[in-house]
């Protein structure tokens, strides 16, 4: 039996915000979905938004799922997470936030967390008229076949969650779970999302340099800065500017996005330290 | 309260076969090796057991080899077998196999041994055509079961061991499932080797044992003393033993019962069928358990349903990917060649001697319920076909 947190156990109980939003014709509002996974795949998720066109804000969330205990908790948590955001703060919403919300997810379960969020993008994207890649009908740019998982969104969830290992990607994407003949094509994919074999430190230090001077020019827009500060193997170690002078919230945002961008240009095991200006 | 039923994954104690059990986990502790009549009496009670158990299965009981487990006794028949003829390198057996068969044969194809993997039909049929077609001067085994774990569907093993016979192959019968809930008598049998599981007919686990023809040579698994004939090293296991003993004596006392378990679950499916829009059960179209039921409830997902069940006391299992640490579903219901949605969402319910009507209402007052529950909150349903892209595949083991 899976060991699931009493959040999960309590959102799949008494799921919130379940059933659909219908689109009532109210110039003020609009209505996307978001459609990820597929009866093949044993889980599904069909999630409905209203957003309100003015603010940019989601004002409701509803969602339809396909799929275990900790598919509908993740669906369900979700919902509650996004209402009240804006587009552009729920798109910031990881796969690791809603699991985080939902006290933890087993390891194997990790893929009903990532649906969320991929439903989540597919219908802000959806309403912004943005095309995602149709993964499912593009067999071409396919690692997995079996669970319709491209190179692309395999790159995208390894970064995002630092993982090392193909059963890590399976728990998390499913990828390399059904007849298994890509799990080569997934080492291969770890290792070149790992920091590249041979880089020096001096190029690793150039490289961070690189990447948070090209940041600095969006964060001085705002009234911010960063500045390296040092580099310890993984750990960059950084003196942060607020856009809100110290305050500790908005230090925190700036230092997730940093992070996020230097493990996607540098590698993805490192993580990012504020230090106080000497 | 407890509603169990998961009878095909392990079944409850019998309290006679625990009391036949506990002089042997007390008083006497002997060894039935020992040159002393305090372990003297103790073999004795293995030899009594040995009988009881040759007597449910119409065997010798020299015929009788004992065991800890299944596993144990598929995996020594089939390597036995493999031992008995050096020059031959290919196995048949069948997609639907337990786990230790097919990770086995796995194994086995590793060090350079051919396995065909037969085929089912989509009520969980054997063809033997497919299985005469199959086999070859080359063929050292052919291993099947006698009824399957998740559907209960009976393989005609006596048809099947006539073809093996022809081609002068050994044949195993995995029957791990079927001892104690169906007449077996191997008397003038075609089976060479059959394994047989203790706990899933009320004795304890971690005792089984392995039915091996007289004059079929047998090359033990466990190298060691003289135990079982040099057949099986180790000293033996023997409260579990005993226990073993009890619980075929009590099988074969209640085979006819199976007769009202068999009107309980057909009550049971019938009532789900009629309850229920969009169910099936698998595997109908065969000969099956009297025990067995598996059900597929369109739409919605085996484990969701399993845990809403549980908080209402109710123990049964299921063949999603979600209910095991693989991502794909039952093996079986794909080698059947079901659509996804039935066999994510498919539930079997395995009865014994122990289940009341009481119970089966019980399940019957509230799978209604739960099943509406989830299919409220599944974007699937009969009506809406457009997105959930069904496919069937029969999915040849790894």
């Amino acid at each position: 039996m899976w060991n699931y947190s009493e959040k999960v156990l309590e959102l799949f109980y008494h799921p919130r915000n379940q059933g659909v939003i219908e689109d009532q014709g109210e110039p003020e509002y609009a209505v996307s979905r978001g459609e990820v996974g597929s009866i093949a795949c044993g889980d599904a998720l069909r999630l409905h938004l209203k957003i309100e066109i003015a603010s940019d804000k989601i004002v409701d969330a509803k969602f339809q799922t396909f799929g275990c205990t900790s598919a509908i908790a993740s669906s369900s948590a979700l919902t509650e997470m996004v209402k009240g955001l804006t587009l552009d703060e729920a798109l910031a919403i990881t796969n690791r936030d809603i699991a985080n919300y939902l006290g933890g997810l087993p390891e194997q379960k990790m893929h009903c967390s990532v649906m969320g969020q991929e439903a989540l993008e597919k219908a802000i994207y959806h309403y912004r008229g943005i095309s995602l890649p149709e993964h499912e009908e593009d067999e071409g740019s396919l690692v997995c076949t079996c669970f319709g998982v491209s190179g692309e969104r395999l790159r995208k969830v390894i970064k995002e969650n630092r993982l090392t290992t193909a059963e890590q990607v399976m728990s998390y994407v499913k990828a390399g779970g059904g007849c298994g003949s890509c799990l080569s094509v997934i080492d291969d994919i770890l290792a070149s999302c790992q920091a590249p074999a041979g880089m020096t430190n001096l190029q690793k230090i150039n490289k961070i340099q690189a990447t948070l001077e090209s940041l600095r020019p969006y964060l001085q827009a705002d009234g911010g800065d960063v500045e390296l500060f040092d580099v310890d193997n993984d750990r960059v170690l950084v003196i942060l500017k607020g856009a809100c002078g110290s305050c500790a919230s908005s230090l925190d945002t700036l230092k997730g996005l940093i992070e996020e961008r230097l493990r996607q240009e540098v590698f993805a095991s490192l993580t990012v330290e504020a230090v106080e200006a000497v | 309260m407890t509603i169990y039923l998961d009878n095909n994954a392990t079944t409850q104690v019998d309290e006679r076969v625990l009391a036949a059990m506990l002089p042997y986990l007390t008083e006497f502790y002997g060894n039935p090796s020992s040159m002393h009549r305090f372990g003297g009496q103790v073999a004795k009670a293995v030899q009594t057991a040995r009988e009881q158990l040759a007597d449910l299965i119409g065997a010798l009981p020299s015929e009788i080899i004992f065991t800890s487990c299944g596993t144990e006794g598929n995996n020594a028949a089939i390597r036995s077998a493999l031992a008995t003829f050096p020059d031959r390198k290919h196995i048949i057996t069948t997609q639907v196999e337990h786990a230790c068969v097919l990770n086995l044969c796995k194994t086995l194809e590793k060090q350079g041994y051919r396995v065909t993997y037969l085929s089912v039909d989509s009520q969980g049929m054997l063809d033997l055509l497919e299985l005469e077609a199959a086999l070859t001067g080359d063929t050292a085994v052919v291993s099947t079961m006698y009824a399957n774990n998740e559907t209960g569907v009976i393989f005609p093993v006596e048809q099947i061991g006539a073809l093996v016979k022809s081609y002068g192959a050994l044949f195993h019968v995995d029957a791990v499932q079927a001892v104690g809930k169906i007449p077996i008598n191997l008397q003038n049998s075609a089976i060479d080797f059959l394994t047989l599981s203790g706990h899933k007919f009320h004795a304890p686990k971690g005792v089984g044992a392995l039915f091996v023809r007289r004059g079929v040579r047998f090359r033990p698994l466990l190298i060691g003393g003289h135990q079982e004939r040099n057949r099986r090293g180790g000293t033996e296991n023997v409260a579990g033993i005993v226990g073993l003993g009890q619980a075929a004596l009590l099988a074969q006392q209640n085979l006819a019962q199976m007769q009202s378990v068999q009107a309980l679950r057909d009550y049971l499916e019938t009532a789900i069928l009629r309850t229920i829009p969009d169910t099936v059960v698998n595997g109908q179209g065969s000969p099956r358990l009297p025990n067995t039921t598996n059900i597929g409830f369109k739409y919605i997902e085996g484990e969701a349903i399993l845990l809403l069940m549980d908080r209402e006391g109710i123990c049964a299992s299921s063949g999603s990917a979600c209910t095991s640490d693989s991502l794909e579903p039952s093996h079986v219901l794909r080698a059947m060649g079901l659509p996804y949605s039935v066999l994510h969402g498919s539930i079997r319910f395995s009865l014994s001697r122990y289940t009341t009507e009481a119970e089966v209402e019980q399940l019957l007052a509230v799978l209604p319920g739960i099943v509406a529950q989830l299919r409220a909150l599944s974007p699937f349903n009969a009506a809406d076909q457009g997105w959930i892209e069904e496919r069937t595949q029969a999915v040849v083991p790894k």
